[in-house]
């Protein structure tokens, strides 16, 4: 054991003729640099060297990964930490990052690729940061999606090194700063060129020794803004802030308290409030379930990358309303030509106006260099008749949801299709082998389920029927990738997985109507355990129309578990169909946008009586995981984990509770069914529970990881 | 001339082109290298072929923007092609995108090239606008200045007339004349007069609005979609007149020449924006990729001739050379597609090539070049409806003459374009 630890290196140490020392991160085993008790281990001893040796004249301290510099912290191995062991990895982190900073000589961090959480907190600690001016290189500490707090001084020296409301910008929200805006900030002392990083470091450590390197100087603003008078103002504004989007994390309100009290009484006692703060949310149920999904999500993309298949050249996407248009517009955000057909040319027009608006928007958001935009508009090209589709490695049918219409699409498309091209069909509710029954090669057919607005939802379910061939299969989920998109694959059925989860759901609120529920009750309960949205207003969203439609494909398919309450179709009138018509659930073109209450009367013998807040939380809670579990009972998802990522990306389930399999686990399985049980006597036995759940009760095993 | 089995012939295997839109209308947003890209993307769909087979492309294009000059290779980037195509933008005036098939021809037929497209593109909304010397000189002053008192006194110093931007000349650099002055010197000379030029442009319209509603441009136009436009999009020429009467045409007046003209508006191609594609392949290449070619380009000719003696006359000279490179004559000739500058210079064309005297004072022979059946002379109208943009109009000749030949089964089509300079071209098409 001994042994294998001294050869386990994962520092390089080497003075150059100049008297630099040069310190490589190379952490054996990985892809890219994470930074876990062994290697803080090394840097402890790497330190201590480097401070013994006298002939040293700087310190330079680089990654040996092309990926980046850290990544961060040793998540598997935070995960496994109690509290206090938790609280005395951060002291020991801070007090080997003291010694950083309190070395003699000069100390840069030289930068290329991803510098995060931990990796940060170490650039922190050096006297200056310099910066390869990479698209790939961005600073950040995204502890807090994590549902952690910076443990290693970055809740210290981030606010005083760039200002306390450009600290708190990121320390609150996790979010990362590429290369160009990082010496605008005061967190690079300069951008360089990849290639001149190691020359660059060099010079900067000269610079600093001689002391002709200015010390970054804060804008008057800041000074103003970190002003004692001013900071609290400062603290409650982001405070404020944070409640408005909820306490379900507290992640961030404690980072605000780190923040907070090492302003007020120094970095000293900061330090020790930030490890005390970090060692409470290690191990949280909330830190728990967000390291799942990160887990989860790493672990599906690592799959998906493995995907064999064809790499896409150019594509072809049938049907220019909102859902073609947004694939449009995602294939060429990746770079991939796009041709765009559909038979009303209006429609074309429409949708390249899409296409240009989204990156026209990006340009003035400042995420697109202008000269990429005629670029990136230009890959996307209309067709009324179908030219330049026989050349389409992957044509994606966008058409609405008509079974006749999408066979015949995909009739037209095999007349002249090559043997290798893939047809995926995006349906959020019919089956692909039904799509496929009448197709010649029903092997290159397969679904390919993406979520509105596509730019900006980040799932697509991928739908293999039995026939499907592993290499179509491979080649949309490398493509799903390459759009940027989360991916799991889900087997044919009708509502695959997504749909019947998310129609189970919006079913059992139409239920809580008819007992008795008020729309703005249901909606609030939602929101308060979590979801982005309530169940009436994602209906309205959706469409009521669209709603009946899946509800009543779903009843035909399911049975009595969905099948909808009495008076559901009188909802849906021609002027009632949701936010398109400015009427659904909620009066959209009224002021304050009030509750139509006419809704109401579609119910006879509504009871006087509403069921509580926890009631509803409980029925439509209970449902979505239920029916997850009935898609995994069934064999539609593959794993738990797929169902988790499929309910987070796609649905709206809140990710810290980790996903509805995570979630039920959290909750325990007995208890559970037990509880499903009793809502299948009280309420109705659509509520008893999928076989899965009494399998895991009775192998006494959980669902994720079970 | 027997055709030679063992030649490498170039062959056009398809094309398309953007509708021509009239300058300054529904599709004024798009840049040069907009047209040639969009319409670059609908000749590779059109030709059903891996982009990756594509050695190079070529485009004509006469007033380029000044930001992206070479015009081919943006359009090769906007467009999505493989980065490794190079491209190349030339400048024959309004013979640019003859210019381009024939240097595509020429590089099959060196073989250095297997798979060209060539291209014409033109904006005549998006004109690139020069300021003075004077003007650039002084702003360079003022960037140079250090002090904010000497920025503004560099800017004093620019004289008020200098700040006006410079249009590109439709004027001839050699003679000062405009292009419509020309075209009226030229009628008087060759005798033609404002009935003639107006029947010529009533029939220009008449075959371009019968073509179009037969729907004989359906295999050649492809649908555009201008950004801000019109979402229903463009899918036919804008400057059509299909009820346009010769009474309508004599009562306008002369634009170049208000006391003695005979050019008008209603007689002269309109400013016009478009590009047009033709992908061009080594036959046996094309054959071999499995493609039925439509054309070979048989024989060509480049001429050029005082422009103070006659500006718009070259093709009378480019066309018997031309000819004459193919061992043919005007008989010969089942389809006849002419650049439509001015209908003075179409008649003026005519009329040479059936005069003796010409024959002898230009071609140093006896004998006229031969009678012009005027039936096989644009007979799906001409420039003069269908639009003008200077380097899109060569490809739209050769695609058109390249499809009617083949869906009127004949044998050899002629194609020529005046332009600016005094110079012409003219290209002999054969079945394949």
């Amino acid at each position: 054991m001994d042994t294998e630890m001294t050869s386990w290196e994962p520092l390089q140490r080497r003075r150059d003729d100049a008297g630099i020392v040069w310190l490589t991160l190379d952490v054996p085993d990985g892809k890219v640099n994470t930074l876990s008790q062994r290697v803080f281990a090394a840097f402890e001893q790497a330190l201590a060297e480097v401070a013994a040796d006298e002939v040293a004249t700087g310190l330079v301290i680089l990654s040996g990964k092309p990926s980046g510099f850290i990544a961060g912290a040793d998540i598997g191995e935070l995960a496994t930490m109690t509290a206090d062991e938790a609280y005395l990895a951060s002291r020991r982190a801070q007090a080997i990052l003291d010694r950083l900073e309190n070395l003699a000589i000069p100390t840069v961090a030289a930068v290329h690729g991803p510098c995060l959480g931990g990796g940060l907190e170490l650039a922190l600690a050096c006297q200056a940061r310099l910066v390869s001016d990479d698209a790939a290189t961005q600073m950040g500490l995204p502890e807090v999606q994590l549902g952690l707090i910076p443990g290693a001084g970055g809740t210290q020296r981030l606010p005083r090194l760039i200002g306390l409301s450009a600290a708190l910008d990121m320390i609150l929200t996790g979010k990362s700063v590429r290369s160009g805006k990082l010496v605008k900030l005061g967190l690079a002392a300069a951008a360089v060129p990849p290639a001149l990083l190691r020359q660059q470091a060099a010079d900067l450590i000269e610079r600093l020794r001689d002391g002709n390197e200015p010390t970054a100087s804060k804008t008057l603003r800041e000074r103003i803004v970190d002003s004692a008078v001013a900071r609290p103002q400062v603290i409650a504004a982001a405070r404020k802030k944070l409640l408005e989007k909820g306490s379900h994390l507290p992640a961030p309100f404690k980072a605000l308290t780190a923040v907070e009290q090492g302003l007020a009484l120094g970095m000293a006692d900061g330090l020790a409030i930030e490890a005390k703060l970090f060692s409470e949310l290690v191990g949280t149920a909330v830190n728990r379930a967000l390291v799942h999904v990160f887990q989860a999500t790493t672990a599906a993309k690592a799959a998906a990358s493995r995907a064999e298949g064809t790499t896409v050249t150019r594509l072809g996407v049938v049907g220019g309303g909102l859902m073609g248009a947004g694939i449009a517009t995602v294939a060429a955000a990746a770079g991939i030509p796009t041709r765009l057909r559909d038979a009303d040319s209006a429609a074309i027009g429409r949708a390249l106006q899409a296409v240009d608006a989204h990156f026209t928007a990006q340009v003035e958001a400042g995420r697109l260099p202008v000269h990429e935009r005629s670029q990136k508009i230009g890959l996307v090209s209309g067709t009324l008749d179908g030219t330049g589709f026989p050349g389409c490695d992957v044509v994606i049918e966008a058409v609405f949801e008509d079974l006749a219409l999408k066979r015949r699409i995909l009739a037209d498309w095999e007349s002249v299709a090559r043997p290798e091209a893939v047809f995926a069909t995006n349906t959020s509710s019919l089956s692909i082998a039904a799509i496929a029954a009448e197709s010649r090669q029903p092997e290159r057919v397969v679904g390919m389920h993406f979520f509105s607005p596509v730019p900006k939802m980040p799932l697509v379910e991928v739908i293999v029927h039995p026939g499907t061939a592993a290499a179509a299969t491979g080649t949309v989920v490398a493509l799903a990738r390459r759009l940027g998109k989360h991916v799991i694959v889900v087997r044919d059925g009708v509502g695959f997985y997504t749909s019947r989860v998310i129609g189970a759901y919006l079913n059992e609120a139409m239920h809580l109507l008819a007992d008795g529920a008020r729309v703005e009750a249901i909606d609030a309960a939602m929101t308060a355990f979590g979801f982005p949205v309530g169940p009436c207003t994602l209906m309205d969203e959706v469409g009521l129309d669209v709603g009946q439609k899946v509800t009543h494909i779903l009843h035909e398919a399911f049975g009595e578990r969905l099948e909808p309450p009495a008076g559901f179709d009188l909802l849906v009138t021609p002027l009632r169909r949701g936010r398109k018509s400015d009427r659904g659930f909620y009066v959209y073109d009224e002021p304050g946008r009030p509750v139509d209450e006419t809704v109401y009367g579609c119910f006879h013998d509504r009871p006087a009586t509403a069921p509580s807040e926890a009631a509803i939380q409980q029925r439509l809670v209970l449902t979505f995981c239920n029916e997850a579990a009935w898609a995994l009972s069934e064999g539609v998802l593959a794993s738990p984990d797929d169902g988790d990522l499929g309910a987070i990306y796609g649905l709206g389930f809140p990710a810290f509770l980790g996903g509805p399999f995570w979630y039920l686990d959290q909750v325990g399985l007995p208890r559970v069914v037990a509880a499903l049980d009793d809502l299948a006597t009280t309420v109705g036995p659509r509520f008893a529970p999928a076989p899965v759940l009494r399998e895991r009760v009775a192998a006494g095993r959980p669902l994720c990881g079970g | 001339m027997q055709p030679d089995s063992a030649r490498r012939r170039a062959v056009i295997v398809s094309g398309r082109r953007s509708p021509f839109v009239k300058a300054n209308t529904q599709a004024a947003s798009l840049s040069a290298v907009d047209w040639a890209a969009r319409t670059l993307a609908e000749v590779v769909a059109a030709a059903d072929m891996d982009p990756a087979r594509i050695d190079q492309v070529v485009c004509g294009c006469v007033l380029p923007p000044v930001a992206a000059p070479n015009v081919a290779r943006e359009a090769i980037l906007q467009a999505g092609l493989p980065r490794r195509i190079p491209g190349l933008t030339l400048n024959r005036a309004c013979a640019s995108s003859l210019q381009a098939a024939v240097s595509a021809t020429e590089a099959i037929l060196a073989g250095s090239a297997d798979v060209v497209v060539a291209l014409g593109v033109e904006s005549l909304s998006q004109m690139p606008i020069t300021y003075s010397r004077a003007l650039l000189q002084a702003l360079q002053g003022v960037k140079q200045a250090d002090r904010v008192q000497d920025r503004l006194k560099a800017l004093a110093d620019i004289p008020l007339g200098d700040l006006l931007p410079a249009m590109p000349a439709i004027a001839e650099a050699s003679t000062g004349l405009s292009m419509g002055q020309h075209a009226d010197r030229m009628a008087r000379r060759f005798g033609v007069s404002r009935r003639e030029q107006d029947d010529w442009a009533l029939t220009s319209h008449r075959r371009a609005a019968a073509a179009q509603e037969a729907g004989r441009f359906a295999g050649e136009v492809h649908p555009l979609w201008a950004p801000g436009g019109d979402p229903a999009g463009i899918h036919r020429d804008t400057g059509v007149r299909p009820t346009t009467t010769l009474e309508a045409l004599a009562s306008l007046k002369p634009v170049f020449d208000p006391a003695f003209g005979t050019v008008t508006a209603g007689n002269a191609s309109p400013l016009t924006d478009g590009a047009a594609g033709l992908v061009i392949m080594a036959e046996p290449v094309a054959r071999a990729l499995g493609y039925e070619p439509l054309v070979a380009i048989r024989s060509w000719a480049t001429v050029a001739l005082d422009p103070a003696d006659e500006l718009l006359i070259g093709p009378a000279l480019a066309i018997p050379q031309a000819l004459q490179r193919a061992g043919l004559t005007m008989a010969d000739l089942d389809l006849i597609e002419l650049h439509e500058a001015f209908a003075a210079q179409v008649v003026s064309t005519f009329n040479a090539l059936e005069s003796s005297d010409f024959a002898g004072a230009y071609l140093g022979r006896s004998e006229p070049v031969g009678a012009v059946d005027r039936e096989r002379v644009n007979v799906d109208g001409g420039s003069i409806a269908i639009g003008h943009p200077f380097g899109a109009t060569g490809a739209r000749l050769l695609l058109h003459a390249a499809k009617t030949l083949v869906r009127t089964d004949g044998q050899q089509a002629l194609v020529s374009a005046c332009a600016a300079g005094a110079q012409a071209m003219a290209i002999v098409l054969e079945r394949v």
